[in-house]
Order: C-alpha cells, then sequence, then structure tokens
C-alpha cells in the first residue's frame, strides 16, 4: 500500500515535471532569442552563438515612421486604461442590475444579450467602421484612438455573465439586512455589495485592460495603414511581416518580452482575485 | 416571468402582491392599456401630457421635449432617410461634360451604404419613441390611479429620489445600453439587412449603387454544387469540429491538471501552478506569434526534431502547410494556451467545495471515484457550465488562434477564397476586408449566428445555472 502511493506520487511528480517543461519552454525560447546576438530570422540552431542586450536598445531606439515601439507602447497604454473605466463602469452596472435586482426589462435583456453575444462580433465590425467614418472619427490619427476606445468599451454592458455569475454566490440576506436598516437600494450598492466585490471587479479591470494589449482585428481595421498610432498588437505583427521580417527578428522578441513582463507582473499579482473572481464568493 | 426565483422566496412573492395593488407602477401592459383614462390614452400621442395637466410639470417637459425633437428629426431628415432605404439610392455617380470648363467631371450620386445606414439608424430612434410614448401614457396612467387613490403625486423630487430606489436599474442601465444599441445593435442590424443585398465587390458605394436582392444571397449558398456551397459546408463542419475539439480538451485537461495538482501528496503546490500560470501571464497575440515562429518549416522545433534524427537533416514536419498535421498543432497549441485558464479557475472551485459535504459522504462509506461524481463534478459543472458555454462560442469565434497561427492555410483552391484551416469567423473576415464581398460575409455571419443559437440555446437552457439562479445565493 504504502509502495504504490510512493510509486503514484513519483508518477505524478514525473508527469508534472514533463508538462511544466512543455509549457515553460516557449517562453523561455522567446527570451533567449530576445537576447540572440546574430541578426536574421530563423536559424538551423536554438542555443544563440552569441548574447547582446542590443535587440532591446534598439527596438527603443528605432523610430522610424514604420517601426515605433515606444509610441505603439504609448498609444495601447492609454487606450487601454480609457476603456478599462468604461466597459468596467459598464460591466459592474450591468451585472448589479441582472443579479441583485428583479425588473419587468430583466429577463428579456438577459435573452436579448444572450442573442447578441452569438454574432460573431467581427461582423457589425465593418458597420462600426462607416458609423465613425460618418461622424468623422477617422479624419485624424488621435480621433482614431478615441475610437478605438469606443469600439473596446461600447459594447462591453454586455459581458457581464461571469460578473454576474460572482454576484449571484452574495448571499442575499446580506442585502436585506441592509434594506431592513433602512438603506437605499443605491446605498446597498455602494456601502455593501461593492466592497464585497472587490474580487470580480478587479477581474473585470484585469480583463478590460488585457483586451487592447491582445486586440488584433479590431485595431487593424480602424488604424489601416496609420503606423504612428498602431498598438502593440499589429505593431509586432508588422515586424513579422515579409519586409521586415529578417531585419527585426530578434528584436520582435525583445519587444515580446517587453510587454509580456509587465502584463506578467500585473496578473501574478491579481492572480488571487482572479481566482476568487472567476470560482465566486461560495463562503462554504 | 418571475416566477421561478420569486418561488424561491416567499416572503419576495408576498410583498409583490401587496405591492400590485397599491403601486400603479408595477402594472403590466395590457393593464395600463386597459385602465387608462382618455387623457392618459392621448398620453400616448401627446407626450407627458397626463403629467403636465396634473402639475407635474418637469416630468411633462421632459417627456414633451422628447417628442418635439423627434419630429423636428423626422421632418428635417428622418421622412427623407426612411425613403432612401427603401431605394438604397437612384442616382447613380455619373459622368457629366462641363461646357463651361470644358472637360468630364463627377457628379456624386447617391450612397447605398449610407442610405441603408442612416434608414437603419432612424427605425431605431423610431422604436425607442415609440418605448417613450409608452412610458409617457404610463406615466399618465400612475398619476390617474394615485389621484382615483387620493394618493399624493410624486413630485419631481420624488422622481430623482426613486433612481436611488426602485428605478435604480434605470439609472445604472442607461449608460450602458446606449453604448449596446450605438455600437452592437445598429451596426448588427445594418449587417444583417447587407445579407439581402447584392453589395459585393461589383457594387462598391460611392462609385456603384447597390439593391435588395432578396434572398438570393441565400439560395446561392444552399444550392448544391455552387462554389459557395462547397466551401461553406466544410468550413463549418471543421468549425464544429474545432470548437468542440478546442472546449473539451481545454476543460477536460485543465480539471486533470487542476487534480493532479491538488493531489495530497503533491509537494511544492504553488511552484507547479506558477510554472502553468506563467503561459497565461504572456498576452495572447504574443504566445501565438511567437508558437508561430517556433512551429515554421525552419523553426525550432523542426530544428530539435533534424538534430535527434526523427526527420532528416533538410525536412521539416510541415506543422502549418498540410491540411491534417495543420489542424492537429492548431488544437494542440491551444491546449497549450487554455489548459492554464482552466486550470487556474478549476483550482478555485475546488477549494471552494464545502468540506462538509465531503465529510459526510466518507462517513456514509463512499469511496473517491463516488466522491468525485457525486459531489466534485456536479458543483464544478455548476459553477463551470456557464463559462463552458462562453468558452465554446468563443471558440466558434476564435478568430485570433486561426488567424495568427495559419491565416486560415493552407489555401485551396476548391474553395471560394477560403483556406483548410478557416474558421466561418477568419473566412468572414477573409470574405469583407480582403475580398469586399460584404453581403457573402455577411451570409455567413448570420448562419454562424443560426449553428450557434441551435447549439447554445438549448445546453445553457439546460443547465441549473439557468434554472435556478439563486441555489447558492
Amino acid at each position: 500500500m504504502k509502495l504504490r502511493k510512493n510509486l503514484a506520487n513519483i508518477a505524478s511528480h514525473a508527469l508534472l515535471a514533463v508538462l511544466g517543461l512543455i509549457w515553460v519552454s516557449p517562453i523561455f525560447y522567446v527570451m533567449l532569442t530576445s537576447l540572440r546576438a546574430e541578426g536574421g530570422s530563423y536559424k538551423s540552431y536554438i542555443w544563440p552563438k552569441g548574447f547582446t542586450m542590443d535587440n532591446y536598445v534598439n527596438l527603443f531606439n528605432t523610430s522610424n515612421s514604420i517601426i515605433d515601439f515606444k509610441r505603439w507602447f504609448l498609444n495601447t497604454l492609454v487606450i487601454a486604461i480609457f476603456s478599462t473605466v468604461i466597459s468596467a463602469f459598464f460591466v459592474v452596472c450591468v451585472a448589479y442590475c441582472m443579479s441583485r435586482l428583479r425588473f419587468r426589462m430583466r429577463k428579456p435583456f438577459l435573452n436579448f444579450a444572450m442573442i447578441l453575444g452569438m454574432f460573431p462580433g467581427f461582423m457589425s465590425m465593418v458597420a462600426v467602421y462607416y458609423i465613425l467614418k460618418g461622424l468623422g472619427f477617422l479624419e485624424t490619427g488621435v480621433l482614431k484612438q478615441v475610437a478605438l476606445v469606443l469600439v473596446y468599451s461600447g459594447g462591453a454592458g454586455l459581458g457581464f455573465y461571469i460578473a454576474k455569475g460572482f454576484l449571484d454566490t452574495i448571499p442575499k440576506a446580506i442585502d436585506e439586512a441592509a434594506y431592513m436598516d433602512g438603506a437605499t437600494k443605491w446605498q446597498t450598492l455602494i456601502h455593501i455589495t461593492l466592497p464585497l466585490s472587490k474580487p470580480i471587479i478587479t477581474y473585470t479591470l484585469l480583463t478590460a485592460f488585457m483586451g487592447p494589449w491582445v486586440d488584433y482585428i479590431f485595431a487593424k481595421v480602424i488604424m489601416g495603414n496609420d503606423a504612428q498610432y498602431y498598438t502593440i498588437a499589429i505593431g509586432l505583427w508588422t515586424m513579422l511581416e515579409q519586409e521586415y521580417v529578417e531585419y527585426y527578428y530578434t528584436q520582435f522578441y525583445a519587444g515580446c518580452v517587453m510587454i509580456s513582463i509587465p502584463i506578467a507582473i500585473l496578473f501574478l499579482f491579481t492572480q488571487k482575485y482572479y481566482v476568487e473572481g472567476v470560482s465566486g464568493a461560495v463562503k462554504g | 416571468m418571475e416566477k421561478k426565483s420569486a418561488k424561491a422566496n416567499p416572503a419576495e412573492t408576498v410583498s409583490l402582491r401587496a405591492a400590485d395593488t397599491v403601486r400603479p407602477a408595477t402594472a403590466g401592459p395590457a393593464q395600463v392599456i386597459r385602465e387608462s383614462s382618455a387623457l392618459s390614452k392621448l398620453s400616448f400621442l401627446v407626450f407627458g401630457l397626463g403629467n403636465l395637466v396634473n402639475k407635474q410639470i418637469i416630468r411633462g417637459l421632459l417627456f414633451l421635449a422628447i417628442e418635439v425633437g423627434y419630429i423636428a428629426y423626422m421632418v428635417s431628415f428622418g421622412v427623407a432617410a426612411l425613403g432612401d432605404f427603401a431605394t438604397l439610392g437612384l442616382q447613380e455617380q455619373a459622368e457629366v461634360f462641363n461646357e463651361a470648363k470644358g472637360i468630364f467631371e463627377y457628379v456624386p450620386g447617391d450612397n447605398s451604404m449610407l442610405c441603408m445606414l442612416y434608414g437603419v439608424i432612424t427605425i431605431v430612434l423610431t422604436g425607442i419613441v415609440l418605448a417613450v410614448a409608452y412610458m409617457s401614457m404610463k406615466s399618465a396612467y400612475c398619476t390617474q390611479k394615485r389621484k382615483e387613490r387620493g394618493m399624493p403625486l410624486p413630485t419631481f423630487r420624488d422622481d430623482l429620489h426613486s433612481l436611488l430606489e426602485e428605478n435604480i436599474h434605470g439609472m445604472l442601465m442607461a449608460f450602458p445600453m446606449f453604448g449596446i444599441i450605438a455600437f452592437t445593435v445598429i451596426p448588427l442590424i445594418f449587417m444583417i439587412l447587407i445579407a439581402f443585398t447584392n453589395y459585393d465587390r461589383n457594387h462598391q458605394p460611392p462609385g456603384n449603387l447597390f439593391d435588395w436582392v432578396g434572398l438570393s444571397n441565400f439560395a446561392q449558398l444552399f444550392t448544391s454544387g455552387s462554389r459557395l456551397a462547397t466551401t461553406f459546408w466544410p468550413v463549418l463542419g471543421w468549425t464544429l469540429i474545432w470548437a468542440v475539439a478546442a472546449t473539451a480538451s481545454n476543460f477536460i485537461l485543465g480539471m486533470l491538471l487542476a487534480l493532479l495538482i491538488n493531489r495530497k501528496g503533491t509537494y511544492g503546490k504553488g511552484f507547479w501552478r506558477f510554472l502553468f500560470v506563467l503561459s497565461i501571464a504572456v498576452p495572447q497575440f504574443v504566445s501565438l506569434l511567437s508558437m508561430r515562429t517556433i512551429f515554421n518549416a525552419n523553426g525550432p522545433v523542426n530544428i530539435i526534431l533534424r538534430t535527434i534524427g526523427v526527420i532528416g537533416a533538410t525536412e521539416s514536419i510541415p506543422f502549418f502547410t498540410n491540411e491534417l498535421t495543420a489542424k492537429l498543432t492548431i488544437i494542440g497549441i491551444n491546449i497549450w494556451i487554455g489548459v492554464p485558464y482552466t486550470m487556474l479557475s478549476t483550482t478555485g472551485i475546488l477549494q471552494n467545495i464545502p468540506t462538509e459535504l465531503y465529510e459526510a459522504a466518507r462517513i456514509d462509506g463512499a469511496k473517491p471515484p463516488t466522491i468525485f461524481r457525486k459531489i466534485t463534478l456536479p458543483y464544478m459543472m455548476f459553477v463551470m457550465t456557464p463559462t463552458l458555454i462562453t468558452s465554446f462560442t468563443g471558440n466558434i469565434n476564435n478568430f485570433n488562434v486561426i488567424y495568427l497561427l495559419t491565416g486560415g492555410g493552407p489555401d485551396s483552391l476548391d474553395y471560394y477564397f477560403a483556406g483548410k484551416t478557416d474558421l466561418l469567423i477568419t473566412w468572414l473576415y477573409r470574405l469583407t476586408i480582403t475580398q469586399k464581398d460584404y453581403n457573402i460575409g455577411s451570409v455567413i455571419g448570420i448562419m454562424t449566428f443560426i449553428v450557434l443559437a441551435i447549439t447554445s440555446l438549448l445546453t445553457f437552457h439546460q443547465t441549473g445555472a439557468y434554472k435556478d439562479e439563486g441555489a447558492f445565493q
């Protein structure tokens, strides 16, 4: 019995080690290549012949009309901050209404939101593009950025499901106790529900913040060829294009590392909230 | 409508019923229409009339202002827009000889696309104004009822206060709803309508007009043997296989990984979790783009395989250029990306399961497999089902994974501008952005919607989370 248990332990640790290696090695490879001294794209070996920090230095010093990492980074940061605030506000409002309140239009809205969610988000993109164009939002680069914020956060109210699932697990008795003490619904929301919802608010903020960093398609459609106003995602994609890949291949990896680090720190820092947010507030 | 939740809480039922007799605000449309006085009914036509007559001046004026604004819009713009919407423009852009200058000049014609857009906006506005008309009638009805019962009429200050109390949903939902209508509903109606036109690469405004063609685009899709049909069905098939494979593999493997890490005998749980979480922390497009280079014909995976002698020194495994291997590679990479997510969320859920349940089961003599089947799994399914469904629909529309890895390739000549790994959504991208066949793209979008609606609406209504939202409240 003891032997069997030991064998099982060894086997499971070995399995975890192998899986861990599979999961970590691509990340390791990215870091390795970002430090490679030899330029050019694909090589017939994996371990670089020499190491250098030049890729990072060049990444921040290159600012021609096509490749300008610093600008892309700032562009994305600004867009991310604005759209995070707006969409988190929308999501929390809608999730609260759907979870804690009961009113006539609630079920119809739930069904309506689910139906809307089933259309490919990208399908409306063409129309959004022309609406924004019609409103004059695509005239200058800065307005394009405003347009992108609107695109990211405009329909955010529909993404309330996870937040609602979390709020559903906060016991109703807490709200009722507050009403009993004479609190209005607004006061209950501000003083009771929101403080209890910190995990899911953090989660919502986090996912909204990640959106602009990882979105390719909307940014590409809105920005077109305006490379100055690109976000990180389309910018890095540009570096891998046929005409640039030979020159920018290692810098591309340096760029990947540079934007992964802040997001990774942010993520690991808030991981606790992520787990709590996704798995609900059931206090067992 | 709210019966289920009311049943769960008898106290609420009682208070709701009591409210029905006291508060006219909870009356349904049928009751409002039946019991309205002539004045209240007239408020449907003249917004705020019932309120104005009863000295609720500000409320009445607000209603009236909406009506005046709408009429002004319709007279100056709306009626003409609706006319254009029906025809989608008649005047084509034309070359006209300018006698004075002695040259040909372009005379701008109608822009079918703008005709349609303004038409849709006008229709949505009209819908909203009709809703306001009903609200005006109901507001008048409430005032009428309160007067009949000798209750005090709410002042404007009371109305404002109600926004923090019984009408708080109105305030909270207003801004999100505006965003949803402007950025989701109107564009969506517009794109759905495009499916019934001939807006393709040969009918591009502003140079050309496009027109209504009824169902002919759909007919083309269902004509067996047409190029569109021979593309659509295989692409649909792969989309479904992909969505099922991606969702199921992530869920099952992620759950197994979580169980493996949470085993009693595992040392360094935090360390293992950290290893896997690291890959979530990397932005998805970075991992996807890196994976694309890693599995490239000359990428590191092929180099390792060459070095250890699995394949010849100049050979490479066509990870993205052969149909079958490309599909398997994509699913594999998606496992790499998705499993840590499931691992994380299932870990949280596993830790949240009340320990009393386990103790009770153990006392009753249940063995671990039974405990897993009867407690762990049902609990997990309750919390995870909505996530599962979202991830299934998300996978059907998973643009990033396909586009950034293979771009839909390997391309196929049998297909209508699609590749062997194209999902409906990436095909839609090619059709609209690259090929400018907006009508076909829209038809594909509608078909995607139908697929999603059929698969997920059915499953969602079966889940505990939908039937009984309050189970854990």
